[in-house]
This record gives structure tokens, sequence and C-alpha cells, in this order.
């Protein structure tokens, strides 16, 4: 057990590293979570839902694969297929990797990374997870009414005559972009009202520009999702032509309206993640983050640019070929800030000293991934081979390389890299490890063979498949077991770690910014006096202290050893 | 189910090469030359920053009494140059994407129409003679000119032979074109027609893995001819039932009306002709000539009750004579 120090004693001159009273057990009975304004509560309700989802969605992609064996029929019918792909797609975007890292990890880790007590609006923060909540029970009624199978993207005509639970879902996602959006506009504010004292824009963790910049993509794209959400709904009730041609509507504009939004919630996705990154790895290799100015802005250029490039998923939709290729150079443009955060991260391992903890191997395996992700956009943005690509398991192969291998293993990062803190627990590193192991081997089992299906010929959303396929799609879907297997592993470790972990030190892995100053778990108020913000990524100001079995503030180490305590049971 | 657990005889396409299928047209040549530029950036760019995380990973993993060594936290050199030197590739990508792109979608004067209608989940190819056929028949080293339309949902038209998709959007016309070439001899000699196969590649619903059909490409102008008189006079050359038949199998019949009893969307042929059917207003009538020929036309005029109205018309796409033939041959269902 690892040494704690209690605040009660005046002698200690360590921060305080653990304490019996905080804001997990400080109120207590369901009332107090459910109706409490704490920004980190909201935040573990969060991620206890968006971790709900996830297996969720998880179970039917595994479903989804196991009928995807053989292209004879396994146990599922080709309308029950459809509906399998299109919940999974649902869920996992709305539900699971959009509210993923702002909403949950962010929830928790950004106001103490401030120095803060909690967000601006914390009553708004409690209402974006109740309109969470609302959109999930939506899209479960939506299951119950008989499904959905228009797929995640919802295109007409073909939702606008499908008789499943179009417009619930629609229902569901327009309650859950106000979700997104209350959590936007609350960052936003939080992050520009709220710095501590010493903290400039410049000074800021990186996490929180890259939320900051998440949180911009939130509040103006999100609007226009509702309102292509509430059209379609309109026009499906009453029979008003807006997207279906039999009524006079154009269906190629719902494509614009629809990616206008989910283009940039793509970044909505990825951003947090890479901001994660950025702290995760400067941490675990104990050195400063370099290039910290090219990533804070690459992090607003990707927000910028990624509204101007939502015409790339319309290449071969009938749109004019001037505007394919306008859209074609502007996407190009937005891969060269994901370029550049990716040798920064590089360049900051150069000559650390690098800990092979579990938030580092996701972060190591999210460069991995990152990498074939991002570089496979290339093939998309050029006309030429989209033209063939478009539409095949290529893209499917692409984009999950970027939201599952990326978004979500930054997800995992910073579930492990926070963990501490947020529990007040040690979760075991041997297993988390293990489990880190199998997510990307296994990922990439499941994905990998699925570009060649993309380049030979294989349309995404196929039931029924041509028998040379056969084998690719049968190593995608040992893949896919390996890696739902290792996700449960993951969640059964840190699980387990709530009950059997070691206690927590306040900063157990060594990092500079201000969350790592107050104690795992944080008190209600998360400090008892606002701190002062330095550089978040001078390693040095802390050192290893092997009693409490963390970092000290380096001014702390040194003639204070005695005085450690064994107990921490009091906290006034 | 067998499965063949040697790996790299896993991985091979035994109809085509490692990444894509033959080349089938003049742009397949060029797309892929455009896809193998890019691939090759991207495994050099690929291999230099995977090779250099793992060896960071290797010579600065943590060792005890070691710290993290102080070094410069940005350096604009650097900074420029791994945002310029991508820029500069990314824009030799945009060019040479975007040229390849304007010969894929400029279709050329002098080229052989088609028109192409689709809809839930059948292909129908129009020739300039009227004729109508589910596969796409096409003239080697011909410039072919698809101009597309759709009668209910999105579909979109793929042949990855060909490298060439476009969407097929109800409400408006797209085009799409393409030049027939002869494929590679390095696997001994070419046996004509080729086929190819063409799917749907935007979903449609249901059936839309069954979109599928293919490309005959017959080696001269002559030989498609040949083809495409012989096809038209399918009721020269085959009887009333058999020509029933070839309808019912080509254009779309089949998907919905079983001929075993058995339902799959609609009421099953067996027995069906001569039956009394009993309609969704709850009125009744004889299962005749004129109610057949009624239901092709007008599908939604006499629906059968406890089915769907989701039928679509066959209105301008079957002859009078053709729609005698389907009438024989459901007939012959008994």
């Amino acid at each position: 057990m690892a040494t704690v120090v209690d605040s009660s004693n005046p002698k200690s001159d360590f921060p305080i590293q653990y304490r019996e009273l905080n804001y997990l057990n400080c109120t207590k009975g369901w009332k107090s979570w459910f109706f409490t304004l704490d920004h980190k509560r909201i935040g573990i309700m969060y991620l206890i839902g968006v971790t709900v989802a996830f297996f969720l969605g998880g179970l039917f992609a595994v479903l989804l694969r196991t009928e995807l064996l053989s292209p004879e029929k396994m146990f599922l019918s080709a309308d029950g297929y459809n509906q399998m792909f299109t919940l999974h797609g649902a869920i996992m975007t709305f539900l699971v990797i959009i509210p993923g890292v702002p909403a949950a990890i962010g929830n928790i880790i950004l106001p103490v990374m401030l120095g803060a007590k909690d967000v601006a609006f914390p009553r708004m923060n409690l209402g974006s997870f109740y309109l969470w909540m609302a959109g999930a029970a939506f899209f479960l009624a939506a299951l119950a009414l008989g499904g959905l199978d228009t797929g995640w993207t919802f295109y007409t005509p073909y939702s606008v005559t499908t008789g499943t639970a179009v417009r619930t879902a629609l229902l569901g996602v327009f309650i859950l972009g106000f979700s997104s959006i209350f959590t936007g506009l609350n960052f936003i504010v939080t992050i520009h009202t709220m710095r501590p004292p010493g903290m400039t824009w410049f000074k800021m963790p990186l996490f929180l520009w890259a939320l900051y910049a998440t949180a911009l993509i939130q509040v103006l794209a999100t609007p226009v999702l509702g309102i292509t959400g509430l059209l379609l709904i309109v026009e499906k009730t009453f029979e008003i032509g807006i997207f279906d041609p039999r009524l006079g509507g154009d269906p190629v504009l719902f494509q614009h309206f629809f990616w206008f939004y989910s283009h940039p919630a793509v970044y909505v996705m990825i951003l947090p993640a890479m901001g994660v990154i950025s702290e995760v790895i400067a941490v675990h290799s104990r050195k400063h983050i370099f290039g910290y100015r090219f990533i804070a802005y690459s992090s607003i250029a990707i927000a910028v640019f990624g509204f101007l490039v939502w015409g790339h998923h319309m290449f071969v939709s009938g749109q004019s070929k001037v505007v394919a290729v306008v859209f074609s150079a502007i996407t190009f443009s937005v891969s060269i800030p994901s370029a550049i955060k990716v040798f920064n991260w590089l360049t900051t391992m150069y000559k650390g000293s690098i800990r092979f903890t579990t938030a580092m191997c996701y972060a190591l395996a999210f460069l991995f991934i990152f990498s074939i992700g991002g570089l496979t956009g290339l093939f998309l943005a050029t006309l030429a081979t989209d033209i063939h690509l478009h539409d095949t398991y290529f893209v499917v192969a692409h984009f999950h390389y970027v939201m599952m291998g990326s978004s979500l293993v930054g997800l995992f990062a910073a579930v492990h890299h926070w963990w501490p803190k947020m529990t007040g627990k040690m979760f075991n590193e041997f297993w988390g490890r293990i489990a880190c192991l199998g997510v990307f081997l296994g990922f990439n089992l499941t994905f990998f063979p699925q570009f060649l299906l993309g380049t030979r010929g294989m349309p995404r959303r196929y039931y029924t498949y041509l028998p040379e396929f056969q084998n690719l799609h049968v190593m995608s879907t040992c893949g896919a077991y390996l890696l739902g297997l290792s996700s449960a592993l993951m969640a059964a470790t840190l699980i387990y770690s709530v009950y059997r972990g070691k206690l927590a030190p306040a900063n157990p892995w060594g990092g500079a910014s201000l969350e790592w100053q107050c104690s795992s778990p944080p008190p209600h108020n998360n400090f008892d006096h606002p701190p002062l913000a330095g550089d978040p990524y001078v390693m040095e100001s802390v050192v290893y202290n092997e009693e409490i079995g963390g970092y000290v503030p380096v001014e702390c180490q040194g003639a204070n050893k005695g005085s450690v305590t064994a107990s921490g049971d009091n906290e006034a | 189910m067998q499965m063949k657990l040697f790996i790299p005889e896993l991985l091979a396409n035994t109809v085509a090469g490692f990444w894509f299928p033959s080349q089938g047209s003049t742009v397949a040549e060029s797309v892929d030359s455009v896809y193998f530029f890019i691939l090759w950036v991207c495994t050099f760019f690929f291999v230099l920053i995977v090779g250099l995380m793992l060896l960071f990973m290797v010579k600065y993993r943590h060792r005890p009494g070691v710290e993290a060594e102080k070094t410069v936290t940005h350096n604009l050199t650097l900074e420029l140059s791994w945002s310029v030197i991508p820029t500069l590739l990314t824009i030799v990508m945009f060019w040479i994407g975007f040229t390849s792109y304007l010969d894929m979608r400029t279709p050329p004067a002098a080229s052989y129409q088609i028109d192409v209608v689709a809809k839930k989940w059948v292909w129908a190819f129009k020739y300039p003679n009227g004729w109508i056929e589910s596969e796409l028949h096409i003239p080697l080293d011909e410039n072919v000119t698809l101009t597309m339309a759709s009668d209910d949902v999105i579909h979109s038209l793929w042949i990855p032979a060909f490298r060439t998709k476009m969407d097929v959007v109800p409400g408006r016309y797209t085009q799409e074109w393409f030049k027939a070439i002869p494929p590679s001899d390095e696997d001994g000699p070419v046996k004509y027609p080729l086929e190819y196969p063409l799917m749907c590649s935007e979903y449609c619903g249901t059936k839309h893995s069954e979109m599928v059909t293919k490309v005959v490409v017959h080696e001269t102008r002559g030989d498609f001819d040949k083809w495409l008189q012989n096809a038209a006079d399918i009721h020269k050359n085959k009887t009333p039932i058999e020509a029933g038949e070839y309808f019912y199998k080509s254009r779309g019949c089949i998907l919905c009306h079983s001929l075993d009893g058995s339902i799959i969307k609609g009421p099953s042929f067996k027995g069906l002709f001569g039956s009394e059917r009993t309609f969704a207003d709850g009125t009744t009538g004889i299962a005749n000539e004129n109610y057949i020929r009624q239901s092709i036309l007008e599908p939604q005029a006499k629906v059968v009750a406890n089915f769907p109205p989701v039928m679509p018309t066959f209105k301008g796409q079957l002859t009078d004579q053709d729609i005698t033939a389907i009438i024989r041959f459901i007939e012959a269902q008994k």
C-alpha cells in the first residue's frame, strides 16, 4: 500500500496525497449523484454511460463480424444485418465517441487542470448529462420500435421511405446534439474565464487547447445536424418535399447538410484524443512537450479547416466536378496539422526517459494506428483514387483506424492516465498492458484486411459477398473477437482496481500540470487554495519519492522525509 | 467452410493482383499509378514514424538512475520542414489525382450510349434499339457512356475492374463513361467475352448486397452487335414460356416472387394463375391475364391482402409481347 500523507499532520511538507473524504464519498445516496453539480461526479456518470454504450455497440460489432464469417447466412437475416450495422454506427458515433473524451474525461479533468472548483455552468453541465441519457433512451426506443436500417448517415430518400423508427432515432440525435452543445459551451466559457493566475493561453496544457478547439466545433456545427434531423422528421411526417425527389426535394442537399456537421464531428472525435496523447507522451517520457505552439495552433487549424472539407464525402454523389476539385484541394490542407502533431510527439520522446506504463502503451499504439489512419486518408482525398475506393471497405478501414484505433485508443490512454486521479486507486499495470497489447493486435487484425477488401472490390454495408473475399473476412472477424475480449479485460482490470487496487498517490506518473497537485481522488472543491500555474510541461519540477510511491514537488523533497505519516483517515 | 490457415495463401487474391482486380479500362492504369504513388509516399512516412518511435522506445526507455535529458522545446526549422515538405507532397497528390479525375469524368463526344435505370435491387441497361438487359454488355476498345437514373432511392454503379463509380440519384441524371481494354495476358490467353462484377455501392436496403450483376465485354463491335440483335429477337428465338422465364430472372421479379410457394416479399407465382385473390380493400378477383398485366403496369392498383404495396411499375420497360411471355410463364407455374 502506498504511503499516504495526512492533511492533519502540520509537520508534513508534502502535499496531501490521499483523502479519506473525497468527492466520491463526501455525500451519499443516489440523489447525491443524480442531482450533483460536481463536474467530477457528472464526468464519472458520463464515463459509466459511455462504457455501457461502448459494450452495447461492441456487441453489435461482434455479431456483425460473426455474420460476415461466411457469405451464406450464419444467423442474421439481411434486414437484421442492416439494422445491426446501423445501430453499431449510431451508438458508437453519437453515444460513445463524441461524448467519450470531452464529456467524460474532459468533465472530470478540465476544471482540475485549470485549478478551478468547477466548470462555469455546473447546472448546464448536469443538464447535458440528462440530455445524453434522454438521447440514449430514444435510441433504445428506436431499437424497441422496430429498429433502424438507414445506416448512421440517414441518407435520403431511403430514410424517408423506410418503415423503421427513423423519427425516434432522429429525435435521439437531436437531443444528443444539445447535450454536446451544452458541454462545448461550458468548456469555452470555463477556459476563457476561469484560468488561474499565471496560466496564459500559451501556458495551458495542450489537452485544454484540444478541448477548446473541440468545443468550438461542437457549438458551431451541431445546430446544423439538429435542424437537418428536424427537416427530415418534418418531411417524413407531413410529406413536405425537402430531400425526397418524389415530393420535389433534393436528396444530395441532405448529404451536404449531414456532412456539414458530420465531417467536423470527426474532429470532435479525434481532437480531444490528440490532446490526451500530447499529455500522456510528455508525462510518461518525462519530457517537455516539443513544439507547444505548433501543436496548439494545429488544433485550432484542424477545427477551422474541418468546416471546409465536407464535400469530400460526396465525390461520386453527382455534385459538380468543380466543387469536387475544390473540396479535394482543401481536404489535403487538413492533413498537415495532423502530420505536425505526430512529428512533435515523436520529437518529444527523443532523449526522454520513457516509462512503458499502460497509458503510454496506449499512446504508442495511438501513434502507430493514427499514422495508418491519417495516411490512408490521402488516398480518399485524392479524386482519382477516391472514385474507386468510395463506399468500399477501404473507407470502413480508414475511419475505424481514426475513430476506433485513434479516438477510442486515445480515450483508453486517458482513462488509464487519469484513473488514479479519478478513483484514487492504482490498477494492475501488468494486466493493463496485456489488455493494451490485445487491443492493438486485435484492432489491426480486424481492420487491416479491410483495406485489401476495399481495393479488391468489396463494397461496404454488404450482407453477402463474393466467395473470394471470405479469407480476409475471416481474418477480420478473428481480430474483432480478440479486440472484444481485450476490451473486456481492460474494463475488468480497471473495475477490479476500484475495489482491490492500491491507494494512488497524488502524482503517480510525474505530471507537472495542476490536476496532479491535488490529492487523488480530489476533494469536493478540488483545491483548498487556488494553485499557482506554471509551465505545465516542466517535468523537472517534480521528483520521485519512494516512500510515497509517486512524485512530489521538487521543493518538498529533501529534509522532510521523516515526517511522512501512514494514516489518512481524517479530513477537515 | 474451408479455412486456409497458411497466411500468405490467405492474403492471396486468386483473381487479381495483391491490391487490385485486373485493369479492365483505360482509366484503371492511371488510377492505379496514382494509388501506388501515394502508397509509396505513405509507406515512406509510416516507416519513418514507426521506425523512429521504435528506436526511441528502445534507446530512451527508462533505466534506473538515468533521467530524461533536457533538450530544446522547439525548433522552427524542424517545424517548418515537417510542415512544408508534406504540404508539397500533398500538392503533387492533389494534382495527379485531379488530372486523372478529369479524364474519368469527361465523357468523350463519340461514345456509345446506354441508358441505365436502377431500382431496388436490379439494374436495367437500355440499349439504343430499345432492348433492356440486366447485365451490362459492351464492346471492347470503344467509348461507352452510361446515363443513369434511379426509380427509388440512391444507388451507385461500381465496376471495380474499371476503377469507376458514380451514384445513381433519383430526380436527376448522372453519367459515367469508360473504355474497356484487353486485360494483361500474363496468365495465359484471354478468353472472350470477358466478365467483371458490377455492383451497387450505395446502401439501398434489404437486398443491397444482391444488387450485383456483371459486365460482359465482347471482343469486337461485330460480336457485340450480334449479341444485341440476338437478345432483342428473344420472341423469335424462344418459346413464350422460355422468354417469360428469362424476364422473370433478369428483370427482378425473382427477387420478390418465388416459384416454390415460399413468400419472399410478394406472393409466390406457384399456382397463382387462375386462382382467386383477396385484395387489401377486401374485394376479390381472379388472377387472369388482365389482372397480371395490370399488376405489372400499375402494381398499386390491386394489392393482395397482407402484402406491402412496394412493387415498382414496369411501364415502359416491358413490351406487350414481353408481358404476354411473362403471363405464359406464370401460367406454367402450377
